[in-house]
């Protein structure tokens, strides 16, 4: 059944809006009479919030206030776990946390309102090396063979710790959320989001509504990654509340600082690594320990472990593997999803580990990963048996052979080579001309992304796509998928129109609104064009053959004569399990995924031994994503997800100070801009699922998972020295050239030397209350995982 | 007092502060949403457009300074006979996706095409270095300018 797709591709659909500024985001709509909201955020890392004081001088009849008091349900914002409440009731647990809200007829008012309202807390010690937390939010393990016996006989074993820090999604769209009062007693959402069915269940629940008075409706949404997952739900709760309250419509749209100071990030880790070898190059064991910090709340943090202690051996075969992951709890923000979705923090350690192991037997890093790449039929850490679609070789080899990396490696060895014997051990002082400043540097990473939700999601998810032939003849296809720039609503009209042997233009989309379109699922995880564009495939083979075999006509002759005669058809299909693929969630064994994504990248870098600033020349990323559906759309993927990858390898970090992220805006959070981009060379390899009827394997994270690791290794054979954490920034690259101390840890929060001692908070006026316990409560979670989540 | 310039040609008198931003000016008093904010502090270019003929940041400039000048938004690159040059050049080469960023991106493109920006890859990124955009990771949307640019009558 396999589909051919047509040689011309379609155009993005939603591009005309986009490119004359009338499509419309969240904040272009108007609502009139819509009242402005706002939250209100502690401003400590922990502690017990003793009260929250209204300026008597301000009028406040003019506005509205709402406080966890004020719930009219649960106070809880629903997803795997019910740790994360709407508003802080007494125990504030991160910076920025939601404490109260606001609503005002008007933003001045609001702004005002905003100055005169304060909170009383009390400090609580904090939490913020995950070395140091004790709350564990999940914990797997996978094991293979004897690792320690494996170790015993390796010739070499090879250590290493390699951290990373937090990164932005840094959508250029703001989160933004309108609640609208319907006349039914619910409540309609408009907004910025990637799952409106994440959204209608916590919705449900906070302010108890039914199935049908809970709407929600996706705007145009401007960039998600993950980043609008989530987080998502629980600002629709809050513009809803307070929607509720004043009987109008409420918007809760973010600025760029709110959105950064408050909403997740990607988890920062720390992974450990003990390798064994032999001499001539072979892979004996490989010993994996990875600690995820989740920061305050559970989110989807479980998942996002899961997925990256999966990965964590990278696509390498192995015959002893222990992996152990957990993740903790930290008084800090919490972390959520962010394409890769935990892959790329596991990736980026066990890469580099890769490409020092070549360098401590003096072997090419291209040729160790010829030796030790998967090959069909061989088994992973968790005992799946790669039956089909093994393709890490083949990228490793389009992308090395497109990037000249064997050539451009002995170039800049020589080079290297004649820079130490002209030069003295590099100082700043001896560097004055140009040529000396600047060291090129080449280097290559492969991963590869299991494709689709984890383990058994998919199956729990059951998701539906729907197709219907309209009694007036339109063709609509009917999926909760959203688009968010991929582009959902391009490839899904000419899937179906392809399967339907019509033309693109004759599909319409359905709106992604939750009254009118099924669950099909989460918009994460790269499943979109896999596992429900396959269900629009198999929606439009249902529909072709029952007209067909009713008309005894092709469809596209036949299909509208057919609408007047039976008054149109639906068609809505359920996702089913893939053929032989098993995962046992008890044992954490079996097919963690039904297929994987390959991916390999080549960097070359030029890195200024003066400042330690790389630039990023180029990059080649060779990718199999199983079956290209629309090329521009897919090469986009892979290039948008490349230079993300470079600003994770490079320049993106957050630092805090006292659990406050402190690099909360624009100006100092940094990302790629067109100057800092490398040209980016996308290379899209095919080699088809058999499980989806279209053998796409998604696109969307793969790209993701190997820039940081190319570029830190091109970075070492520009310099010879080794960056262990991301970013690889300018400060540690000038610590690693000259043994200098390195700036601090990334993902771990600094104290204040104010902040050394408990005392009560800024906004605190008076001393803690008497009885205050001031240890930090040991928490158990009693809750069960609720389920499926994924990226 | 009201403040007068042309945006998109049209004449327009505004009653406001002067010190409201131009973005909220053609945003909230005009309705020309096109235009949208990204970070509110000129670091991103989400909210670009032309006046006289060169890129601003529209959330930097108070509708004060604007007075007497031409303000050129994303709704006046199209006409009647559909979307002009450099429109047509994104949506055929991929030049949008998730599309927020995409108006300041086609009046910079517009500013660089306008004064004679040649199809040289380096010229454009250094002429786009103030439009931010996380999803295309810059490439098609160099090659989208590049191609208007090279079929610009000289």
């Amino acid at each position: 059944m396999r589909v051919g797709i047509a040689k011309a591709f379609p155009l993005r659909r939603e591009g005309p809006a986009k490119l004359t500024g009338t499509a419309l985001y969240t904040d272009d709509l108007v609502f009139p009479g819509a009242w402005y909201g706002q939250t209100i955020r502690s401003t400590v890392a922990h502690g017990q919030l003793l009260g929250i004081e209204l300026d008597p001088a301000f009028d406040w009849s003019r506005v509205v206030v709402l406080t966890a008091a004020d719930l009219p349900g649960e106070n809880v914002v629903s997803l795997i776990k019910d740790d994360q409440p709407i508003l802080v009731a007494d125990e504030i647990r991160h910076q920025a946390e939601p404490v109260a809200l606001l609503a005002a007829p008007d933003r001045e008012t609001l702004r005002e309102a905003k100055q005169r309202i304060h909170l009383r807390t009390a400090d609580l010690p904090a939490v913020f090396d995950p070395l140091e937390a004790t709350q564990e939010f999940a914990h797997f393990a996978l094991a293979k063979g004897d690792v320690e016996a494996g170790l015993a006989e390796a010739e070499l074993v090879i250590e290493g710790t390699y951290r990373v820090g937090h990164q932005e999604q840094l959508y250029i769209e703001n989160n933004a959320m309108i609640a609208v009062p319907r006349p039914d007693g619910g409540m309609a959402i408009h907004g910025s989001m990637q799952c409106p069915y994440y959204i209608h269940a916590a919705l449900k629940r906070a302010l108890r509504l039914t199935d049908s008075q809970a709407v929600i409706i996706q705007a145009e949404t401007g960039g998600g990654f993950g980043g609008k997952e989530e987080y998502p739900s629980i600002i629709a709760i809050h513009a809803a509340l307070l929607a509720q309250r004043v009987g109008k419509p409420v918007r809760m749209i973010y600025d760029r600082h709110e959105d950064l100071a408050a909403t997740t990030k990607r988890h920062p880790a720390i992974v450990k690594h003990r390798t064994g070898v032999t001499r001539d190059g072979r892979l004996v064991a490989m010993d994996i320990e990875v600690v995820m910090d989740g920061g305050a709340y559970c989110t989807l943090t479980p998942v996002v472990l899961s997925r990256g202690t999966l990965h964590a051996g990278g696509p390498y075969s192995c015959p002893n593997v222990r992996v152990v992951g957990r993740a903790v709890a930290t008084n800090t923000p919490p972390n959520g999803a962010f394409r890769g979705f935990g892959a790329p923090q596991t990736e980026f350690a066990v890469e580099m580990q890769v490409n020092r192991i070549a360098e401590a037997l003096g072997m090419s890093p291209l040729e160790l990963r010829r030796r030790w790449v998967y090959q069909l039929g061989d088994e992973t850490p968790s005992g799946q048996i790669l039956r089909e679609s093994v393709a890490g070789a083949e990228v490793l080899e389009r992308a090395a052979e497109a990037a000249e990396y064997e050539r451009i490696r002995s170039q800049t060895a020589h080079a290297r080579e004649e820079r130490s014997a002209s030069a003295a051990p590099s100082s700043v002082a001896q560097l004055t001309s140009g040529a000396e400043r600047t060291a090129r540097g080449i280097g290559i990473a492969l991963a590869w992304h299991g494709a689709g939700f984890t383990g058994s999601g998919e199956v729990k998810l059951a998701s539906v796509a729907s197709l219907e032939l309209t009694a007036d003849g339109r063709i609509v296809v009917l999926t909760g998928s959203t688009e968010m720039g991929q582009g959902t609503k391009t490839i899904f009209p000419q899937l179906a129109a392809e399967q339907l042997g019509i033309d693109e233009s004759s599909v319409e989309m359905a709106p992604q609104d939750t009254s009118i379109v099924p669950d099909s699922g989460p918009t994460v995880a790269s499943r979109t064009a896999m596992v429900v564009g396959g269900l629009v495939i198999q929606a439009a083979t249902r529909m072709r053959e029952t007209v067909e075999a009713s008309t005894g006509r092709a469809f596209a002759d036949s299909y509208a004569e057919y609408a007047g005669a039976h008054g149109g058809l639906r068609v809505d299909q359920q996702f089913e399990a893939y053929p032989n693929v098993k995962f046992d969630d008890e044992t954490y064994r079996g097919d963690a995924y039904p297929v994987y994504g390959w991916a390999c990248a080549v960097a070359e870098v030029d890195v200024d031994l003066d400042t330690g600033e790389t630039q990023v020349r180029s990059i080649v990323s060779a990718n199999d994503i199983g079956k290209v559906i629309h090329p521009v759309l897919a090469e986009g993927q892979v290039e948008g997800g490349t230079l993300q990858g470079v600003g994770y390898a490079t320049i993106e970090e957050i630092k805090l100070v006292d659990g406050r992220y402190l690099n909360d805006r624009l100006a100092t959070y940094l990302i790629p801009t067109a100057l800092d981009a490398p040209r980016i060379e996308a290379i899209l390899v095919e080699n088809p699922f058999s499980g989806a009827p279209h053998g796409a394997k998604g696109v969307g994270e793969l790209p993701m998972d190997v820039p940081a690791a190319a570029v830190v290794a091109a970075i070492h054979d520009a310099t010879g020295a080794w960056i262990h954490d991301l970013p690889a920034s300018p400060e540690r690259v000038i610590a690693a050239l000259h043994g200098i101390a390195p700036p601090p840890l990334p993902g771990i929060s600094t104290i204040s030397p104010r902040s050394v001692a408990p005392a009560p908070s800024a906004d605190d006026a008076g001393a803690p209350e008497e009885g205050l316990d001031p240890q930090p409560e040991a928490r158990t979670d009693p809750q069960p995982m609720r389920g499926p989540y994924q990226e | 007092m009201t403040y007068r310039f042309t945006v998109n040609g049209a004449d327009v008198a505004l009653d406001v502060p002067g010190m409201r931003r131009l973005l909220d000016a053609l945003r909230e008093d005009l309705g020309l949403t096109g235009t949208k904010e990204g970070c509110g502090e000129g670091e991103c270019g989400a909210c670009s457009v032309l006046i006289d003929g060169e890129v601003v940041d529209s959330c930097l400039v108070p509708v004060s300074q604007v007075d007497g000048t031409s303000v050129m938004t994303v709704e006046g690159l199209a006409s009647d006979a559909g979307m002009d040059a450099i429109q047509e050049a994104f949506l055929v080469h991929g030049g949008a996706q998730c599309g927020i960023c995409t108006p300041g991106m086609l009046m910079a493109a517009r500013a660089y095409i306008d004064q004679g920006g040649a199809p040289v890859d380096e010229d454009i990124r250094e002429a786009i270095a103030g439009n931010l955009c996380r999803c295309t990771g810059y490439t098609k949307i160099i090659d989208a300018i590049a191609a208007a640019a090279a079929a610009q009558p000289v």
